[in-house]
């Protein structure tokens, strides 16, 4: 057991758990908590996958900026809990269960099946000089650059959008 | 040892079904938005291992333009999840049913 092994166990396990405790929760305000968890905990699965300023992004901008934005919403709008997971609609929810655990069995015997650890091993030094703040920052402003602009302008346009549909209506 | 890529790969496949259902099964409006969030990080997920198996820095700067397509994507949504509540006083799904025919 090495120690990325032992980083991998513990933060894959609790974004699996966090995600599950997410959708199940009745209550939106502890969905969200437990949300940010998951985030946090994919922020240390980047880590160990060498992507730095991913990682960092992921907390500042999910864990933080997004989540606490669902918070506010989520307090403003006080909605009401539903019931327990398997209480309102039991035969629906079952249903549905059924069928997405069916396309979760495919899709692990597709990753099992194709064998993609037989053709891709890390090069450790490749991926770390892949994921660094240099190596993201040259590729964003050199190849990137026109989509970085583009990126600009949508968050611009978005903007706009959330202040005009969410504003009062004077008349 | 190095951990292999299918494991990254299952626990990605994992969180994105999670998200499926819960964008089902749910009927608050906001839980339902807060899954689909879930399900573009387990694409995430998918970008960056493939980009540090194979050493290109390509599916982190993916990763970038998700996050903000991301960001958009919450303000204008929670932006309409509030104007709907200031009009019908509800965000339960199966009572928003004015574009149904």
């Amino acid at each position: 057991m090495t120690l990325e092994l032992v980083l991998f166990i513990l933060f894959g396990s609790i974004c699996a758990v966090s995600s599950v405790m997410m959708i199940t929760r009745p209550n939106p305000v502890i969905s969200a908590l437990f949300l940010v968890l998951n985030f946090a905990s994919l922020a240390g699965l980047y880590l160990t996958l060498h992507a730095q300023f991913i990682a960092v992004a992921q907390v500042i901008v999910y864990a933080g900026a997004i989540m606490v934005f669902f918070l506010f919403v989520i307090m403003l709008l006080n909605p009401e809990t539903e019931k327990k997971f398997f209480k309102e609609k039991p035969k629906f929810r079952i249903f549905i269960v059924a069928i997405v655990a069916l396309v979760l069995f495919q899709l692990v015997y597709m990753i099992f099946l194709s064998q993609p650890s037989g053709e891709m091993t890390k090069e450790v030094s490749q991926s770390v000089e892949a994921g660094t703040v240099e190596n993201i920052g040259k590729e964003m402003f050199t190849n990137y650059v026109l989509p970085f602009e583009a990126a600009g302008y949508l968050l611009l346009a978005a903007t706009i959008g959330a202040l005009v549909l969410a504003k009062k209506k004077f008349e | 040892m190095q951990i292999p890529i299918e494991y990254y790969l299952i626990l990605s496949a994992f969180m994105f079904t999670v998200g499926i259902v819960g964008v089902l099964t749910r009927r608050n409006a906001i839980v339902v938005f807060m899954s689909i969030e879930l399900m573009l990080n387990s694409a995430n997920l998918t970008f960056i291992t493939f980009s540090s198996f194979l050493g290109d820095a390509a599916g982190q700067l993916f990763v970038f333009f998700v996050m903000a397509v991301a960001a958009a994507e919450a303000a204008v949504g929670l932006a309409i999840i509030i104007a709907i509540f200031r009009n019908k006083l509800t965000v339960n799904i199966d009572e928003i049913n004015i574009l149904k025919w």
